[in-house]
C-alpha cells in the first residue's frame, strides 16, 4: 500500500508538527535498507531517495561522491527501486532523480516500477514545469505526487504558480547553490520560506544547505519543515551506517519538536 | 522552407532541445533570452558585433582553394578558414556576442567549460578585453593535454578551474559550471562554447556562429559561382557546423555534412536523452548514465550533440558520418605537408572524412567546402607524441 506524501505530511501540518525529510542516496553501501529503516524509526516524516545519476548537475561534491560510489557498486533504477518494493516502511518515500533516467526508463515503465515499490512522491530537479505535461499526466495516472521546487530567483508570480501546481509539498530551495553542508544557514531560506507560506497550502519545506539540528530548526521557524541530505549522506559516506543515520536524525527530530 | 529558422517554443527543434535546467536557473534562461532577442534586432548591437569581430578578430577569414590536395582528390577543396580568426579558431565569434549580452545585462563575470581550450582562450581574451572577471572550467585530463591553452588563459588574467569530477573532461567541466553558475546566477553570466545547453543557447550561439556559413556562402557565389555541392564541417557540441550549415540550409543541391569522431558519435551511435539542459542525441548506457566519450581530440570529446544537429539529422536535412582517431592524425600530416595548413585536431576530422570519401560518397569533381575551424598549435605536443615515430 502506498503512502503519499500529502497524507503524512498534511497531516503534520495541520497538527503544527514541523516536517523532517532526511535524503540518503540509493544503493550507497550494502547496508542503505537498513539505514532507510533507521531514519524512518528516527523520527522521519517521509523520505527521499536519490537514484544517482552520472552527471548531477545540482548536487554537490557529497551527493556527488555518493551517486558515483553507487553507480560504481552496481545501484541501477530498477535495482534501487526493486530493492524498495521487497519491503515496507513506515514513512512515505520520495525518489529524487534527474530525467534523463525517468525518460531513458520511458515514462510509463517508470511510474510503474515507483508504484510497485509504493514509492509516494518524485523530486526532478532538472524537470521545470514548462517541461513536465507529459510526466505529470503519466505520475498522476499512477497516483504519484510531483513536488515542486521554488527558487529564491522564482519571481512571486511564478512562485504563487508553482505552489498552486505542487503535489505532496512544496521544495523551497534555501539557497543559490548546488546540495551541500553550509556552515550557516543562508539569508534566502528564511525569506523564501515565509514567502512560500503565503502563497501555498501545501506544506513549504526548505532544502540544500539545511546541514545542523541549529539550522534545521532556523529554517523551520519560517517553514513547515526542512529537507536534510548531504550532512546525513555525508556521516554515511565516512562509514558511521545506520546507527551513526538514526542519531543524526534524531538530533534533528528533537530540534524540530522544540518549536512544535 | 528555411529549415534553419527560429526553433519553436521554449527552444524546441522538432522533438530536441528545451529547457531541462533547476528552478534556480529557469530566470536567468529568461534573462538571457530577452537580452539575446532584443540586441540581435538591434542595429547598434549588430553594428558593435560586426566591428570588434572585424577590427580586433580579423574577420572577414577567406575562402581558400586547396590546389595540390584537390588534385590529388579529384574534387575541388575550399576551406573556410576559421583557423585564421584571433585566438586561433571559430570560437571568438561567440564570445564576442555573448560578452557583449554580458555587458548589456550588467554582469560583471564570466565562466565557461573548455574542452581543447579554444573556447576557454577566447573566453579569456573577451573578458580581457571587455574587463570582465572570468572562470574557465576544464577536465583534469583536458587541462594535461592542453598545456597551452592553460596557459594562455592564465597569461589573459582568467582563473582554471581543473575539474576532477567524473570522467574529467568536457562533459564534467560542463557539470561544473553549472553549478557555479546556480551559485552566481545573480553576478555572473554563463558563456557556452556550442550550440549546447538550455535554450536560448543553441539558436543564439548558432546566430553568433552563423557568420561562418553567412560569409563562406557569399565568397563561394562570388569566386567561384553557384553553391557548394557538400559543405563539411566537424561536430562536437556542433557550433562551427551550425554556423556553416546556416548559411547554406537553404540551398537544396548542397548537402550537409558533420563529422563525429568515433568515439563520441552522439549521433551514429546514441540515442535521444536529456542532459545539459537540452533534449538531445545522447550516448548514455541502458540505464540512462551518461557514457564516457573517447576522443584523440578535447574538443570533441563530449557524449552529447547540440539539439538542433539532432533535428537535421532526423529530418535528413544534413547528414552525420564518423571518423576515427588515425584516420584523422592522417588527415594532420596529409594537410600540413600538401598545404602548409596544420589543422587542429577538430577540423581534421572533417578533413579525413573528404579524404576517405573522395570518389566515393563524394562524387569526382565535386565542389567542396570544409570549415577549417582552427589551427592546430594547441594540439603540438599530443601530435609530436603519436606521430613521433613517423616523423623521426
Amino acid at each position: 500500500m502506498t503512502l503519499s506524501l500529502s497524507s503524512r505530511l498534511d497531516l503534520a501540518k495541520s497538527s503544527s508538527k514541523k516536517i523532517l525529510v532526511p535524503y540518503i542516496t540509493g544503493g550507497l553501501g550494502g547496508d542503505w535498507l537498513e539505514v532507510l529503516d533507521a531514519v524512518v524509526a528516527a523520527g522521519a516524516d517521509a523520505v527521499e531517495i536519490g537514484i544517482p545519476f552520472s552527471d548531477p548537475i545540482m548536487d554537490g561534491p557529497v551527493i556527488q561522491e555518493a551517486s558515483q560510489r553507487a553507480i560504481e557498486s552496481g545501484a541501477t533504477p530498477s535495482s534501487i527501486l526493486g530493492a524498495l518494493a521487497k519491503q515496507s516502511f513506515g514513512a512515505p518515500l520520495a525518489i529524487m532523480t534527474y530525467f534523463n533516467i525517468v525518460h531513458h526508463a520511458g515514462l510509463e515503465r517508470f511510474a510503474g516500477w515507483l508504484d510497485e515499490a509504493s514509492v509516494g512522491g518524485v523530486v526532478l530537479p532538472d524537470l521545470p514545469i514548462e517541461e513536465m505535461g507529459e510526466w505529470r499526466a503519466v505520475g498522476k495516472a499512477h497516483g504519484i505526487e510531483t513536488v515542486q521546487l521554488v527558487a529564491p530567483t522564482t519571481p512571486d508570480s511564478r512562485a504563487k504558480m508553482l505552489c498552486k501546481e505542487a503535489e505532496g509539498f512544496v521544495y523551497a530551495v534555501g539557497t543559490m547553490g548546488v546540495t551541500g553542508v553550509r556552515s550557516t544557514l543562508s539569508e534566502s531560506a528564511t525569506l523564501i520560506g515565509s514567502r512560500l507560506r503565503g502563497f501555498s497550502e501545501k506544506p513549504v519545506l526548505i532544502g540544500i544547505g539545511v546541514s545542523n539540528p541549529q539550522q534545521a530548526k532556523e529554517a523551520a521557524r519560517s517553514s513547515d519543515g526542512v529537507i536534510v541530505g548531504s550532512a546525513l549522506v555525508g556521516r554515511l559516506l565516512a562509514g558511521e551506517g545506520p546507527d551513526g543515520a538514526f542519531k543524526f536524525v534524531a538530533e534533528l527530530r528533537s530540534a524540530l519538536d522544540e518549536l512544535s | 522552407m528555411n529549415v534553419m529558422g527560429r526553433p519553436e517554443k521554449r527552444g524546441r527543434f522538432g522533438e530536441f532541445g528545451g529547457v531541462y535546467v533547476p528552478e534556480s536557473l529557469i530566470a536567468a534562461c529568461s534573462e538571457l533570452e530577452e537580452a539575446f532577442e532584443s540586441s540581435w534586432v538591434d542595429p547598434e548591437f549588430r553594428s558593435e558585433y560586426y566591428r570588434i569581430l572585424s577590427n580586433y578578430a580579423g574577420r572577414p577569414t577567406p575562402l581558400t582553394f586547396v590546389k595540390r590536395l584537390s588534385e590529388k582528390l579529384g574534387v575541388d577543396v575550399f576551406f573556410k578558414r576559421e583557423d585564421l580568426n584571433h585566438t586561433g579558431s571559430h570560437k571568438i565569434n561567440n564570445v564576442i556576442g555573448q560578452a557583449l549580452l554580458t555587458k548589456r545585462m550588467g554582469k560583471k563575470r564570466i565562466i565557461a567549460e573548455t574542452g581543447a581550450g579554444q573556447h576557454g582562450v577566447a573566453t579569456a581574451t573577451a573578458a580581457a578585453l571587455f574587463g570582465l572577471d572570468a572562470t574557465v572550467f576544464m577536465g583534469e585530463v583536458d587541462v594535461k593535454r592542453q598545456e597551452l591553452n592553460v596557459f594562455r588563459m592564465k597569461l589573459l588574467g582568467t582563473e582554471v578551474v581543473s575539474v576532477s569530477s567524473g570522467s574529467k573532461t568536457l562533459k564534467d567541466a560542463i557539470n561544473e559550471a553549472m553549478r557555479d553558475w546556480v551559485a552566481n546566477v545573480e553576478s555572473t553570466h554563463y558563456c557556452i562554447g556550442s550550440v549546447m545547453g538550455p535554450h536560448p543557447y543553441p539558436y543564439m550561439v548558432r546566430e553568433f556562429q552563423r557568420i561562418i556559413g553567412d560569409e563562406a556562402q557569399a565568397q563561394f557565389e562570388q569566386e567561384i559561382g553557384g553553391d557548394p555541392d557538400f559543405v563539411v564541417a566537424c561536430v562536437g557540441g556542433g557550433s562551427n557546423a551550425a554556423g556553416t550549415f546556416a548559411g547554406f540550409a537553404s540551398k537544396e543541391n548542397t548537402r550537409l555534412v558533420g563529422v563525429e569522431p568515433l568515439g563520441g558519435a552522439a549521433i551514429g551511435r546514441g540515442s535521444p536523452g536529456i542532459v545539459h539542459g537540452m533534449r538531445t542525441m545522447l550516448l548514455q548506457d541502458e540505464f540512462g548514465q551518461v557514457s564516457e566519450a573517447q576522443s584523440v581530440s578535447a574538443g570533441l570529446d563530449y557524449p552529447g550533440v547540440g539539439p538542433e544537429h539532432s533535428f537535421l539529422h532526423s529530418i535528413g536535412r544534413a547528414e552525420y558520418y564518423q571518423v576515427n582517431d588515425d584516420e584523422v592524425l592522417e588527415a594532420t600530416m596529409v594537410l600540413s605537408q600538401s598545404e602548409g595548413i596544420i589543422p587542429a585536431l577538430e577540423p581534421a576530422h572533417a578533413v579525413a572524412w573528404v579524404l576517405r570519401e573522395a570518389g566515393k560518397i563524394i562524387p569526382n569533381g565535386s565542389k567542396v567546402v570544409i570549415t577549417m575551424s582552427g589551427r592546430g598549435d594547441k594540439d603540438a605536443s599530443v601530435v609530436a607524441e603519436l606521430l613521433k615515430d613517423r616523423l623521426a
